[in-house]
């Protein structure tokens, strides 16, 4: 009975109630929706990194290697030549490299060049075909499949570059021979492919457009300006950072490749010692090994390695400070809200003395009356809490949608362990209100109450 | 049943209040009649254990109120007496019905049902408290009074505000509850109107020790 009676008097003043409820509702939503974000932020960081020691590309940003050629969430520094990275790729301490090249992209989807190492490496599982062999031909997951509708079997040409609208490089079809299951990793963003494939597109690139570019005009793209030998100058690849200065593109050496017309054997023809990537992913036999391996790197080759990890952690570290302050400023709103639940109660406590008299009159003792504002504060918490809660996935789901395109990433709408501890705030807060005003319900004098007039 | 032995109360800062001794056995009625101010209210409330004597026993069934805890008491009280007070008091979010079932010894929703029936109330019992005229209330509060089905039960000028008609029917009402509940009933009062209707009748002088 109790219980009934908090229940329904949290509802009598349902302003009073619901200034705290939203209170408290803001207070948790913003905690819960960093506690999630960065709960996931953080998994996500350490899934995608694997066993990831090492990480060698252009020199430039370590922080922006690591989060293009690991996350894929940032542009590339630049490239590195085939032969040297090689060097440090045969290396005996090396257990596993991986290279990466990029450059194009089908519709805001980026096409990696690798090996089929790579998808190994996050343990895809092929719903359809199987991995790429020989060049041109891609694999990609389930996600992009019903995203773009690209099926087993179909072709599609790249875009230079990132962003949709750039050069069609549509003398080269990719063909889709593998899909895989979601794996919650990079992965699933991307169009994975053999590397040769990325060179063949690219070094071939001018010479065959040249010829055949006017043949396929009605079929394909309107950006026909291949008539410039430069245009690949304007890459989209080319970013404002200062460190980016010495960036190259694949493209920049395809000129001196054009005496190279003849096609039909090309990739066997492509010199190796122009042949460029854009980073390579080390796995070391021993952590040592990974640890005096940049130092090395960095001094004897004009290329840059970094411990992904390192760089990871302090991005977390700054992640943190700005999720900190944020975390302040929603712990001022709680604290704001257990004011407004103790003024709630506190400033009733008056107009209700004589039905509190009266639940004494009828049998219950000081106690329960204790409980029952105990309780108020406590439903105004739940309730808080729970609507908080969905408020907070209301936003994820908002961020998602912004998330998934700019930086391919996508959050879960679980329950974090985290959340749990911050619903025994959310009632540590309701009780505290309460505290004091139970005290007050718990001493009056009720023979006084019932005889006043 | 019920019996008091030398009762006195003392508020703070005021002389104490003395109360004559009364006995009562079960299904018989007492009126207390006095004017304003000579402690009606006050001795009705130690009656009901809502408030401790400083001097003297009242002792129920054998039981000595004084001798029990806060929380024995509130129990005690709970279970044996009704209580109509001088003014209708009912928990406001809860709706008639609610408010009658409201005690934790409360028989049940049929005997809630039965009562309201008999105090013509019983299409009232969904809405809320102040939704009534004070005549409903005060019946609402008498059938509260006797929803556990007490062995004695007090009512503190439960007619001062009625007009005779509504009177005597609240005071009927009254006698023919406690009949029905066996209990014993005792009014504190200083409406003359009632004297006629009761055999025993107890004048409380403004007595104060000196």
């Amino acid at each position: 009975m109790i219980g009934k009676i908090a229940w329904k008097n949290i509802f009598y003043k349902p302003l009073n109630t619901g200034l705290c409820v939203s209170l408290l509702l803001f207070g948790v939503a913003i905690i819960s929706l960093l506690l999630v974000i960065q709960h996931q932020l953080n998994q996500k960081f350490e899934e995608d990194l694997k066993d990831i020691d090492l990480v060698i590309g252009a020199k430039g940003s370590p922080l922006q290697l690591v989060l293009s050629a690991v996350y894929h969430v940032d542009s590339p520094t630049g490239n590195i030549n085939l032969a040297e990275a090689e060097k440090i790729m045969n290396l005996p301490v090396v257990k596993n490299a991986i290279p990466l090249a990029y450059g194009d992209s089908y519709q805001a989807y980026r096409i990696l060049g690798t090996t089929p190492d790579y998808i190994e490496k996050y343990e895809a599982k092929f719903i359809e075909g199987r991995a790429f062999k020989t060049p041109m031909e891609a694999n990609i997951s389930e996600q992009i499949a019903n995203k773009t509708g690209l099926k087993l079997g179909d072709t599609f040409v790249g875009t230079h570059g990132e962003a949709q609208g750039g050069h069609v490089h549509d003398s080269h079809q990719y063909k889709v021979v593998g899909i895989f299951k979601k794996t919650n990793s990079v992965l699933d963003q991307l169009i994975l492919t053999d590397i040769e494939s990325v060179w063949i597109v690219h070094d071939s690139n001018h010479a065959e457009e040249h010829s055949k570019g006017h043949e396929q005009e009605g079929n394909s793209n309107k950006l026909h300006d291949e008539e410039n030998p430069n245009h690949h100058d304007h890459a989209l690849e080319e970013h404002n950072h200062n460190d980016h200065s010495h960036a190259h593109h694949i493209h920049e050496h395809e000129n001196k490749n054009d005496d190279n017309n003849d096609h039909s054997h090309l990739h066997t023809t492509i010199d190796n010692k122009n042949k460029e990537i854009t980073a390579v992913l080390l796995q070391f036999k021993t952590k040592m090994a990974a640890m005096t391996m940049p130092r090395m790197v960095n001094e004897q080759t004009n290329m840059q390695a970094v411990l992904p990890a390192m760089e990871i952690n302090r991005l977390i570290y700054l992640i943190g400070i700005g999720a900190t302050t944020i975390n302040l400023i929603a712990g001022g709103i709680m604290l704001m809200a257990c004011f407004s639940i103790f003024f709630a109660l506190y400033s009733r406590l008056k107009e209700r003395k004589y039905e509190l008299a009266l639940l004494r009159s009828v049998g219950y003792n000081s106690k329960s009356l204790f409980a029952l504002l105990i309780l108020e504060g406590f439903m105004i918490a739940i309730i808080g809490y729970v609507f908080g809660w969905f408020l907070s996935r209301l936003t994820l789901y908002f961020l998602n949608e912004q998330a998934e395109s700019d930086f391919n990433l996508q959050f879960s709408y679980m329950f974090t362990s985290n959340e749990f501890w911050l619903l025994l705030l959310t009632i540590l807060v309701g009780i505290l209100a309460a505290l004091l005003p139970a005290w007050q319900a718990m001493r009056i004098d009720i023979s006084k109450t019932l005889s006043e007039k | 049943m019920i019996s008091t032995k030398n009762l006195e109360y003392q508020f703070p800062d005021s002389k104490p209040l003395i109360f004559p001794d009364i006995i009562l056995n079960k299904g018989h009625s007492l009126l207390i009649c006095g004017e304003s101010g000579c402690g009606k209210t006050s001795f009705l409330h130690l009656l009901a254990g809502l408030r401790k004597p400083t001097q003297g026993k009242i002792t129920f069934d054998n039981e000595e109120l004084s001798s029990l805890s806060a929380s024995k008491l509130d129990q005690f009280r709970g279970r044996t007496i009704g209580i109509v007070f001088q003014q209708s008091y009912f928990v406001q979010s809860l709706s008639v019905l609610e408010n009658l079932l409201i005690s934790p010894y409360s028989v049940n929703k049929t005997k809630a049902n039965t009562v309201c029936k008999r105090l013509k109330i019983d299409d009232l019992l969904n809405r809320k408290p102040h939704q009534l005229s004070t005549g409903q209330q005060q019946r609402a509060s008498i059938a509260r009074a006797v929803m556990n089905a007490p062995k004695l039960i007090l009512a503190d000028e439960p007619t001062s505000a009625l007009d005779d008609k509504n009177c005597k029917q609240v005071l009927s009402l009254l006698k023919e509850e406690a009949k029905i509940n066996k209990a014993a009933l005792i009014i504190v009062t200083h409406d003359n109107r009632l004297k006629s209707d009761f055999d025993n009748v107890i004048k409380l002088n403004p007595l104060k020790k000196s």
